[in-house]
């Protein structure tokens, strides 16, 4: 159980290499693509009524009941810049699980749609560009290509430091 | 799971080492004590006893030997001085290495524990420390032994003592190490062949031993099968009818030395009568010390269960829900059964995560007792509150903070005997250590009487390190919060104990990180107090459910302390000025709906809330007062740590999530608005 969680931990910023593949979970962000791996993924629920926390950073807006554990709820379209969307019938709710600073850290991750768990290969990584994108390049650990559309394995460690 | 039978006993051992401290630091105030003295030997003999079984055959042989010393103690040969103690509690530490680890425990410096408790009681046994308890209790057996011929003795075992693992055969065998004996036993209760169970004990004895040796030796054979047995001691030249007041006398107060439940003195002139009575005495005694019988669980699994728990009672709520919009009444009484149960569950799952402070107290004795030696300053430590119940884990996390404060209270606070005797303070220092309940919070105190706090000092040692500039006008409250910065020490010489300037601020940090708050209070020349503020995490609370625009929040009930009403006159004269007048006393309000941003119209009809904090108190105004709500508290993720104005959530009825307000926060927030405010002035 901790075995996976303290790989992640180190791998996190390691780019996949040409001959590696991950497996990851492909979610919908507003425009963008996102792939999260798998080994991170606790659970895929509904949307669940949320709480929100006065006070907090507006990328961790709310808090949420899953099983009887409070958690917060993360939007990251409000990290990278991306308006607010009201839910739609496929909005769901990705619970994740990362290891920030030594301690595992669980928490929801908006999705406006899950697309499918598939694999992703070291062989198809796309230099980050340079210009183009409207947010901070340390979020990404890389691009990748899938369906040929270019999604974007972000640093969730970074992103909700 | 299987449990390692090593590891059985490393617990076991653990568990009886701590109660040998505590009886060698309780003998260390009362040394005549003789109950102290039985329990700190019981625990010996048997971390001997299990040691030997379970291979750690060194434990056994240095045991056997500090038991052999301790044994002449137990028999009031020597009284229990404060070297003696020392010397004991370094035994037991050694005990503890060589169980822990085994390897790199040095068997030299057992040997050297050894030797200087011998030596002590070389000089304790003909030094004449004795005290005169002792010397009467010598002089008592010095009687019986030249007097006496011999005892007469009668045993009796339960009959289920074979089943136990007791071989009689053996106690007789060492009773007949201490002299002649003539052994008759008595067969009467035997039955016949067929009806025999091997297993029972049907036959009873009596042993007429001659020889010199004190009541307490015969006893000592039967130490560890007392409470199964019958067991009668009368001194032979006694037993007839004949004889003498004097010696019977002179025994009966013998005796109740030993067992110290009544000081007057028995004058009876049946011996084995009087036995028996203080026989049973002793073992009341015993009975009462019997701690309620515990089971340990590992700590995860308790959190597993009470994930279970929570989840129960979310399903029963929406199941209450539901029967409750049905019509069926049969399924009515069952989600009202199943919501008693439930919550029944909930109450008693959390009540085992509890721990009494008292656990944690315990521990500081021994370091208070060892500090206060090797700095010469003689201190009486006072614990208050021990049953205050915290969190298992925050009790954990608060050991640390807590041996750094009590480190200071001694060597920095506490001031040398030659300088106490100076004032008018007892040349014995005084550190209390107290826990008790504060509204939703535990409060612990550290408390001494010493020199208190050196306020020109610290600005001084401040102004130095460049932390402030020279002469900028500093309250005394903010002198005292550069002890909490880091690498600041005022001490003028470094000690091994502290003066490194390490421990306050990483006590405060701990503190905090447990979302407390650490305060210092000091009276020049009459000591100093460090405040600990903890909240009970995972705690059951009571709260007040509220609503506040859309969201509903919950505060603790504790820190409510009335609900009045937000009127139209109150609203028109509080314009600008965010007071309302309670009973004639001016209190500050937040409107929650602006702290909290809360979308929508404010209800016409508004609640303020009083709530306090200490000796402060503030009003909340919310929307509307929804009822009262039994809360578990749900700690904030770490995504989280930088929301101040609440302490946790929870879980309601329906399932959403609800927050608990930190009303410390809220007030201390509230109290710099109304010093901000110039409505202060006007008030």
């Amino acid at each position: 159980m901790t075995q996976p969680i303290q790989q992640q931990g180190h791998g996190s910023r390691h780019i996949l290499q040409s001959g590696e593949s991950l497996q990851v979970l492909m979610i919908g962000l507003g425009s963008e693509i996102f792939a999260i791996e798998t080994e991170m993924v606790r659970e895929i629920i509904d949307p669940v009524p949320v709480t929100r926390v006065a006070g907090a950073r507006t990328f961790l807006p709310a808090l949420i009941n899953v099983r009887g554990n409070v958690i917060p709820l993360a939007d990251l379209r409000l990290r990278f810049g991306m308006p607010r969307q009201v839910a739609t019938a496929d909005t769901r709710i990705v619970v994740v699980e990362i290891e920030i600073g030594g301690d595992a850290v669980t928490f929801g991750l908006m999705a406006d749609k899950v697309y499918e768990v598939t694999e992703i290969s070291g062989k198809n990584n796309q230099p980050t560009p340079r210009l183009g994108l409207h947010w901070r390049p340390e979020f990404i650990r890389f691009i990748s290509k899938w369906n040929d559309e270019f999604v974007i394995i972000p640093d969730l460690e970074r992103i909700l430091e | 799971m299987e449990l390692d039978p090593t590891e059985t006993f490393r617990q076991e051992a653990s568990d009886l080492l701590d109660s040998l401290e505590a009886a060698l630091l309780d003998l260390g105030q009362t040394p005549q004590d003789s109950d102290l003295i039985d329990a700190a030997f019981r625990a010996l003999h048997t971390i001997k006893g299990s040691g030997a079984m379970f291979g750690f055959d060194r434990v056994a042989a240095f045991t056997h030997d500090f038991e052999t010393a301790f044994d002449l103690i137990r028999k009031g040969k020597i009284s229990a001085e404060p070297d003696i103690i020392t010397v004991s509690l370094a035994a037991k530490d050694y005990i503890r290495a060589l169980i822990d680890d085994p390897d790199s425990t040095d068997p030299i410096i057992g040997e050297a524990i050894v030797e200087e408790l011998q030596a002590l009681i070389a000089t304790g046994a003909t030094g004449g420390t004795a005290s005169p308890t002792c010397a009467a209790l010598n002089e008592a057996s010095a009687v019986t032994a030249a007097d006496g011929a011999g005892w007469l003795i009668e045993i009796a075992f339960e009959p289920d003592i074979l089943r136990n693992g007791t071989n009689p055969l053996v106690l007789l065998d060492d009773l007949r190490a201490l002299g002649s004996c003539r052994v008759v036993a008595y067969l009467d209760a035997v039955p016949e062949l067929g009806a025999l169970d091997p297993e029972t004990c049907m036959i009873a004895w009596t042993v007429e031993l001659q020889g010199s040796c004190s009541r307490e030796d015969i006893e000592d054979v039967f130490m560890f099968v007392r409470d199964e047995m019958k067991l009668g001691i009368a001194p032979l030249s006694l037993a007839g009818p004949v004889d003498a007041k004097r010696p019977t006398t002179v025994e009966s107060e013998a005796v109740a030395v030993v067992v110290t439940a009544t000081a007057a003195p028995v004058n009876e002139l049946q011996p084995a009568l009087t036995e028996r009575a203080t026989g049973e005495r002793s073992e009341s005694i015993r009975r009462s010390e019997d701690k309620t019988s515990t089971v340990r669980v590992q700590a995860e699994r308790l959190d597993e269960l009470m994930d279970r728990v929570g989840e129960l009672v979310i399903a029963q709520a929406r199941l209450s829900q539901l029967a409750h919009s049905g019509t069926d009444l049969a399924i009515k009484s069952i989600a009202e059964e199943i919501e008693r149960l439930a919550s029944g569950l909930r109450d008693s799952t959390m009540g085992v995560r509890m721990v009494p402070m008292g656990s944690l107290f315990g521990r500081f004795r021994r370091l208070v007792h060892d500090l206060s030696r090797d700095l010469g300053k003689p201190v009486d430590f006072v614990t208050v509150g021990e049953d205050t119940e915290l969190d298992k884990t925050m009790i954990e996390r608060l050991a640390d903070p807590l041996v750094h404060l009590i480190r200071n209270a001694i060597d920095h606070g506490i001031e040398a005997p030659e300088a106490r005797a100076g004032t008018t303070k007892s040349t014995t220092g005084r550190i209390e250590l107290a826990a008790r309940y504060v509204g939703a919070q535990v409060l612990v105190t550290v408390q001494d009487d010493g020199a208190g706090l050196d306020a020109a000092r610290i600005r001084a040692k401040a102004e130095e390190q460049g932390l402030v500039a020279a002469g900028a006008p500093l309250s005394e409250h903010e002198i005292h919060q550069f002890l909490f910065h880091p690498g600041f020490s005022t001490a003028r010489t470094i000690s091994a104990l502290s003066g490194r300037g390490v421990g306050m601020d990483v006590v405060k940090r701990t503190i905090e990180a447990m979302r407390g708050t650490i305060d210092l209070a000091t009276v020049p020349g009459y000591g100093s107090t460090v405040t600990l503020r903890l909240p009970l995490t995972l705690a059951i609370i009571e709260g007040l459910l509220i609503r506040v625009g859309e969201g509903r929040y919950i505060i603790p009930l504790s820190a409510v302390e009335e609900c009045v009403e937000l009127t139209a006159a109150d609203e028109a004269r509080s314009r600008g000025r965010s007071f309302l007048s309670i009973r004639g006393d001016l209190v500050p309000f937040l409107r929650l709906r602006d702290l909290f941003e809360a979308e929508g119209e404010a209800d016409p009809h508004q609640k303020v809330i009083i709530t306090t904090m200490g000796d402060m108190r503030i009003g909340l105004v919310v929307d509307q007062i929804i009822g009262s709500h039994q809360t578990v508290i749900k700690s904030l993720s770490k995504l989280h740590a930088d929301v101040t104005m609440f302490s946790g959530a929870t879980i309601l009825g329906d399932g959403s999530a609800a927050l608990i307000l930190d009303v410390a926060q809220l007030v201390s927030l509230g109290q710099v608005r109304a010093e901000n405010s110039p409505a202060s002035e006007a008030a």
